[in-house]
């Protein structure tokens, strides 16, 4: 080890992983609907797209991301739900890696709901 | 990169468990499922509730399983792990009350836990030395090389109010000031790491999740006291913590960490590990370092104290697993940090290792002041049986009880010490109202008659004698004038024995004295024993009102010592009976009593 810049590069490499561990009520959660219909719309790479963002951005300790069971919506699957601390809940449907990415970047960072995927615009579509 | 982290306890309770079995099924089916990339499963220390063992977290979510079994794995990983359904009936009963899963940290056993000395025990895999770095391991390292002078380090600590938690609680501060103070070609850092109290495995425990901490800390020790090589002095009944220290000094080798010329500062230290073979005396810190200099492991006579002469007749310091473990966190909180925790007097945190009868049986570390009441009904979640509680240990054989009426004493070193207790390591013994005190005192005492090196001999003959007559006591053979006895003999081993084994053996016989004075009278004059323990003054006796002579007790009785036929009142043997209990067992009239 050569200098603190050397150790907290590591440090920082590893924040990711370790702060996945981490618990606190701050977090805001990302739930993704991993029972068999969500799994059978393709949830995986959602989930594992979410995850390693939320991991390589060294976001870890903020956002939590996370799996569930089928909360009934199956014709909408893959379902991503943002819960951030103090405001109402948020459901995304028929989600692909890269909408989740977008979410991730407009809502999670950018603090702006993608209106656009949400459950309420996918219910006005069909209506 | 793991979308999820499955942590498995690989402490020594968990591991005699099974928890060795859980990890490699829980990897093939992991593997069987496709979901090797996505869930990590890694090995880490105690997570302290050991008797829920083997335990397994599950995070992101922070699920906390307990008592997992083999055959539970494929159910965690197709449920749990693929589609997200937690399996409730293997969740901690505790978090499950109410509708939402309480968090873990919620808990009664952890809400009001600290964890300073063990944070990162249940958290990381201890033989990965990234995830060390990863939680802001050898930062303090860092600072303290590049940033600091040694004096400042010695200052820092000096300002925390940091005790030696090894048990005598001496300024660990001023221990490093005196060794820095005296100069010399070489240096040594020592860890004591020979814990040996019956009940305590804090340091074992500390040893096995976070060895990093420790060596960490004895880098920082060798810079600030101008020491180049450090030894740990660990026993060698602790396998997997001599593994996972031998991983960890390899480790931080190869990352420059231990070594020469760290961090560029010029600074050079290294770390070997020195296996004890088991003698308690070795504890002790002069016998500790003539055990490392390879000599039988004896005590000498202080002064000269380490810190001028004391490893190789070199100055020395030597510091127990939890102190340094507490040192990288002081470093990099500052010391007001650490000192706003605890009381006036003791700051930081203690780490209990929580046994005997309780039903949370584990390792807690809490703030310095926290009650033994709140130890034991909360953290502890009280006495099984819904029995009362009589005592409890502190310290081994080295301490005393603390009688349920000091049960509201804020622990700290100096309470502990105004109440004829110690804090000792950290072994806390819980008792119930079935516990004979005299029996306890026997027990401690034939510890360290065992124990004791015999060198000198106060301790050597002292303690055998004691225990003679603790034994005459016991079975009933005992009158007044064997109790002053015994009380003259503690005052002479307190005074005249060469270490602290010999001069602190004393203290359990005398506390349970002080505070149960009353059973020993009761085993002298009465020959009698109030809790029902010590067999040779117990009567097992039939009540002939109740006995429905239905012969169970006689077919139970391992001695033939109970006759009677069928439908007739059935009689006990005293000359043989062997005092097992097992009749009073079987009865299902409860006829059968002892006295």
């Amino acid at each position: 080890m050569k200098s603190l810049e050397e150790l907290r590069a590591i440090r920082a490499k590893m924040q990711g992983r370790v702060g996945v561990r981490a618990e606190n009520e701050k977090q805001t959660r990302v739930v993704v609907g991993m029972a068999t219909c969500g799994i059978a719309s393709g949830a995986r790479p959602v989930l594992t797209a979410l995850s390693d963002a939320v991991q390589e951005q060294g976001l870890s300790d903020k956002i939590n991301v996370t799996q569930t069971g089928c909360i009934g919506l199956c014709q909408y699957e893959p379902i991503v739900e943002v819960m951030e601390p103090g405001k109402e809940k948020v459901t995304y449907v028929k989600m692909t890696p890269e909408k989740a990415l977008e979410v991730l970047r407009l809502h999670l960072l950018g603090g702006q709901v993608v209106a656009k995927y949400t459950l309420s615009a996918a219910q006005d579509k069909t209506q | 990169m793991y979308r999820s982290h499955v942590l498995v306890c690989g402490g020594t309770g968990c591991t005699s468990s099974g928890s060795q079995r859980i990890i490699d099924r829980l990897e093939k089916e992991i593997a069987a499922h496709g979901l090797s990339d996505e869930v990590g499963v890694v090995k880490t220390g105690c997570f302290g509730l050991c008797a829920l063992g083997p335990i397994m977290i599950v995070y992101p979510e922070g699920t906390f399983y307990s008592m997992v079994q083999e055959d539970d794995i494929p159910e965690i990983v197709a449920e749990h792990l693929l589609k997200g359904r937690i399996v409730k009936r293997l969740l901690y009963e505790e978090t499950t009350k109410t509708e939402k899963i309480t968090p873990l940290n919620e808990t009664n056993f952890y809400k009001k836990q600290h964890r300073v000395a063990l944070r990162n025990c249940g958290v990381i895999n201890p033989e990965d030395i990234e995830e060390y770095i990863g939680t802001g391991g050898y930062e303090a390292l860092g600072i303290v090389l590049t940033e600091k002078k040694p004096e400042d380090v010695i200052q820092i600590l000096l300002d925390s109010g940091l005790r030696g938690r090894g048990g005598a609680g001496f300024p660990t501060g001023l221990k490093w000031k005196f060794a820095a103070a005296n100069e010399a070609d070489q240096k040594y850092v020592c860890c004591n790491a020979d814990e040996g109290d019956p009940g305590a495995f804090m340091d074992r425990s500390i040893l096995e999740g976070d060895p990093h901490a420790v060596l960490e800390a004895m880098a920082i020790a060798g810079y600030a006291i101008g020491a180049s090589q450090g030894y740990i002095y660990v026993r060698a009944e602790y396998p997997i913590a001599v593994k996972r220290l031998e991983i960890a000094i390899a480790q931080a080798r190869e990352y420059g960490l231990l070594g020469e010329n760290i961090f560029e500062s010029g600074f050079n230290f290294d770390i070997e590990l020195r296996l004890g073979a088991g003698a308690f005396v070795c504890g002790e810190e002069t016998a500790l370092m003539t055990s490392i200099e390879g000599s039988r492991g004896e005590p000498r006579p202080r002064p000269p104290f380490p810190a001028l002469k004391g490893l190789f007749q070199k100055p020395t310091i030597l510091n127990n697993v939890e102190t340094f473990a507490n040192i990288p966190q002081i470093i990099v909180n500052g010391p007001e940090w650490f000192a706003s925790m605890g009381t006036e007097n003791s700051k930081g945190t203690k780490v209990f290792a929580l046994g005997g009868k309780i039903n949370n049986t584990g390792l807690v570390e809490i703030p310095m002041g926290t009650t033994l009441r709140e130890i034991v009904e909360e953290i502890g979640g009280g006495i099984p049986g819904g029995k009362k509680f009589k005592a409890a240990q502190t310290g081994g054989p080295s301490g005393g009880c603390i009688p349920a009426e000091h049960m509201d004493v804020p622990i700290d070193y100096d309470n502990l010490k105004a109440i004829g207790s110690m804090m000792g390591s950290g072994g806390l013994i819980i008792m119930d109202e079935d516990t004979c005190m005299v029996d306890i005192a026997k027990f401690f005492l034939e510890f360290t008659v065992d124990e004791s090196c015999g060198k000198c001999t106060p301790c050597r003959i002292g303690t055998r004698r004691m225990l003679e007559i603790l034994e005459k006591i016991t079975k009933g053979q005992a009158d007044m004038e064997d109790l002053e006895r015994l009380e003259e003999l503690c005052s002479h081993l307190q005074t005249s024995s060469l270490c602290a084994l010999g001069q602190t053996a004393p203290n359990p016989v005398l506390s349970t004295l002080r505070y149960f004075r009353d059973e020993y009278i009761a085993h002298i004059v009465d020959k009698k024993c109030p809790a029902g323990v010590c067999k040779d003054l117990l009567h097992y006796k039939i009540d002939p009102d109740k006995c429905k002579g239905c012969t169970l007790c006689a077919r139970t009785c391992p001695a033939d010592a109970i006759t009677g036929s069928v439908r007739e009142v059935h009689m006990i043997n005293p000359e043989k009976c062997v005092k097992c209990g097992a009749c009073m067992e079987k009865c299902r009239f409860g006829a059968i009593y002892k006295e």
